[in-house]
């Protein structure tokens, strides 16, 4: 299958978004996951439905609350303008926030399973041993967490190859700028005699998810090997 | 020396924990009761995993936790080593870097046996690029010893190590314990509801009940008592310390010392000079009040009856026989007592049959 340049722009900017998301949204991710499954606090439902939302509100919905607060005249997005000469909307940079907002949950979801899985009994044998809060966590919670962590980054990666509407809502569809894969697409379908590219950029979507997930199967299983569970 | 006070209630409807006791340095105390009497919570508070409603917990007389002072010192600031039921050992990690964890998290200056010497102790050498997924039960149990014992602790807790292990695996780790008593110089809790146990290798006794204190002291001197429930069980009966005298091979016999006498019993494969205890339970101690003739029994002991007490069943009494400044309980009818007319102070007989001895009880 031999691409338009065209098409290579348009996944090479998928995978680009979708790296840059996944970065993005790790860390706080991690975080997040940690305090749900852990975090004995009062807000711990309200955190716990706002981490979802993004799963259950239309894409365009968050496109347009991404726009409101991110767009040049939005309270974050004028500031990060002024302070630092930093716009989101119409970038790459923004189709990335859009992206790592819609898979957030996913890597959340993922992790707080994997936190939940851990037997509590060896971090109280951690803690016998000398270890402290932050001891703990890199050496013994983190590391046991890993595969579902991995696993979420993962499937969070190729979801992110995917994500439509909060990226067109925000970011619009700008070639070799914003317009990834699906994107494409659905230019492509816009445009007479666009069918073949719309046929072949769909085929190149369908492999890349697949191949994403069996990779987070098989490095899950790998991980899950290496700890000695089965 | 590690004193420990505690008061602790459970939910609303549970049981109220009022424990207090010491436990000397060097020495093993252990804590004996039946399951949900509150063991291992205490050795929960100890360690500072469960923080009791009251209480007070000092090692080498610094304070771990004083609840009327508000002091609570995190467990990971308490250098109390705990072996779990369970051996918790950190799946991702090798067995080397297991029993390192703890040595890395030690202040440089505690003293205590180093890491080559600790898997020689507990015979870990095999195991150590492993992970603990590949070890046999018995095996990870070892090295959560090594782990804990290396954390270089200034108190050994061991909450039940071998509850999970069946017969042949508790029959493999049980000498390894005895080594790492022998080994730590710190004051070692031991909780567990196994008598054996207790035999082999505590010096100390706590017993518990409900979430009380029973009695404390030394493991035979509470053997010995017949007001504990302890001498309601089936192996009731005393704990004598004994030293390997001799063996006989032609008659397959060896000769065990205890003050004021000796004992004969199957040989066993044991150096002369080693220190034995031994359990003679009260059931199977005969009592004669003349020495008999024509009798399988190779120990008649000449004795003197000190005291007949009840037993808790209406039909049976305990005999308290001394055997010099030895003691010894004999468990007989009340039938018998009346039939040979038995009376404190009587000059009699014990009988005990050689096959009696239970070499799982004896100090390894």
């Amino acid at each position: 299958m031999s691409l338009s340049p065209e098409e290579w722009q348009a996944l090479r900017l998928s995978l680009d978004v979708a790296t840059r998301s996944v970065a993005l949204s790790l860390l706080p991710a991690i975080g997040v996951a940690w305090l749900l499954a852990r975090g004995r606090f009062a807000g711990r439902m309200v955190l716990d439905a706002l981490v979802h939302l993004p799963l259950v509100v239309p894409p365009v919905v968050v496109g347009w609350a991404l726009l409101m607060l991110f767009g040049v005249q939005g309270p974050i997005g004028a500031r990060l303008e002024a302070w630092f000469g930093v716009r989101l909307v119409f970038t790459t940079g923004g189709a990335a926030l859009a992206t790592a907002v819609m898979s957030f949950p996913l890597i959340v979801r993922a992790a707080r399973l994997g936190f939940e899985q851990i037997d509590q009994g060896l971090e109280q044998a951690a803690r016998t041993l000398g270890a402290g809060p932050l001891d703990r966590f890199f050496t013994i919670t983190l590391p046991l967490a890993a595969p579902g962590i991995l696993a979420g980054a993962v499937t969070a990666f190729a979801a992110g190859l995917g994500e439509f509407g909060a990226v067109i809502t925000f970011a619009s569809n700008i070639p070799g700028e914003t317009q990834t894969l699906p994107l494409a697409i659905y230019s492509a379908i816009q445009t007479p005699g666009g069918e073949a590219m719309a046929a072949r950029l769909a085929g190149l979507s369908f492999m890349l998810a697949i191949s994403g997930l069996l990779l987070a199967e098989l490095i899950a299983r790998r991980l899950h090997l290496l700890l000695g569970r089965s | 020396m590690l004193e420990v006070s505690l008061t602790h209630r459970y939910g609303r409807a549970g049981f109220t924990l009022e424990a207090a006791f010491h436990a000397p340095a060097g020495q093993v105390t252990a804590l004996f009761g039946p399951s949900g009497c509150g063991k291992s919570s205490i050795l929960a508070a100890i360690a500072g995993l469960l923080r009791p409603d009251a209480g007070r917990v000092a090692l080498d007389g610094v304070t771990l936790l004083d609840t009327s002072r508000r002091l609570h010192v995190p467990p990971e600031a308490r250098r109390c080593g705990l072996v779990f039921q369970e051996a918790r050992l950190f799946p991702h990690l090798s067995v080397e870097t297991n029993l390192r964890y703890g040595l890395r998290r030690a202040p440089r200056d505690a003293a205590g046996p180093g890491f080559d010497e600790v898997v020689v102790l507990l015979g870990l050498a095999p195991f150590l690029a492993r992970r603990p997924a590949g070890l046999s039960g018995g095996e990870r149990q070892r090295v959560a010893l090594g782990r804990a014992l290396l954390s270089r602790p200034r108190l050994l807790l061991l909450d039940e190590p071998l509850a999970a292990l069946d017969l042949a695996r508790r029959a493999e780790v049980l000498p390894f314990l005895a080594r790492l008593r022998d080994a730590a110089r710190v004051p070692m809790l031991y909780v567990t509801h196994a008598l054996d146990e207790v035999d082999a290798l505590a010096d100390r006794l706590v017993l518990l009940e409900a979430g009380r204190v029973l009695a404390e002291g030394e493991a035979e001197a509470l053997a010995a008592r017949t007001d504990l429930p302890l001498a309601a069980r089936r192996d009731a009966g005393v704990l004598i310390g004994c030293t390997v005298d001799g063996h006989d091979s032609a008659r397959g016999l060896t000769r065990l010392d205890f003050a004021g006498g000796h004992f004969l019993v199957p040989l066993r494969d044991a150096p002369r000079g080693e220190q034995r205890r031994i359990r003679l339970r009260a059931r199977d101690v005969a009592v004669a009040t003349t020495a008999p003739q024509g009798l399988t029994m190779q120990n008649i002991l000449p004795a003197t009856l000190r005291e007949i007490g009840p037993t808790g069943t209406p039909q049976e009494v305990f005999l308290r026989l001394a055997i010099g400044p030895t003691i010894l309980l004999a468990r007989v009818t009340r039938d018998s007592v009346e039939r040979l007319a038995l009376q404190p102070g009587q000059e009699v007989f014990a009988l005990v049959k050689s096959v009696a001895f239970d070499p799982a009880g004896s100090r390894l």
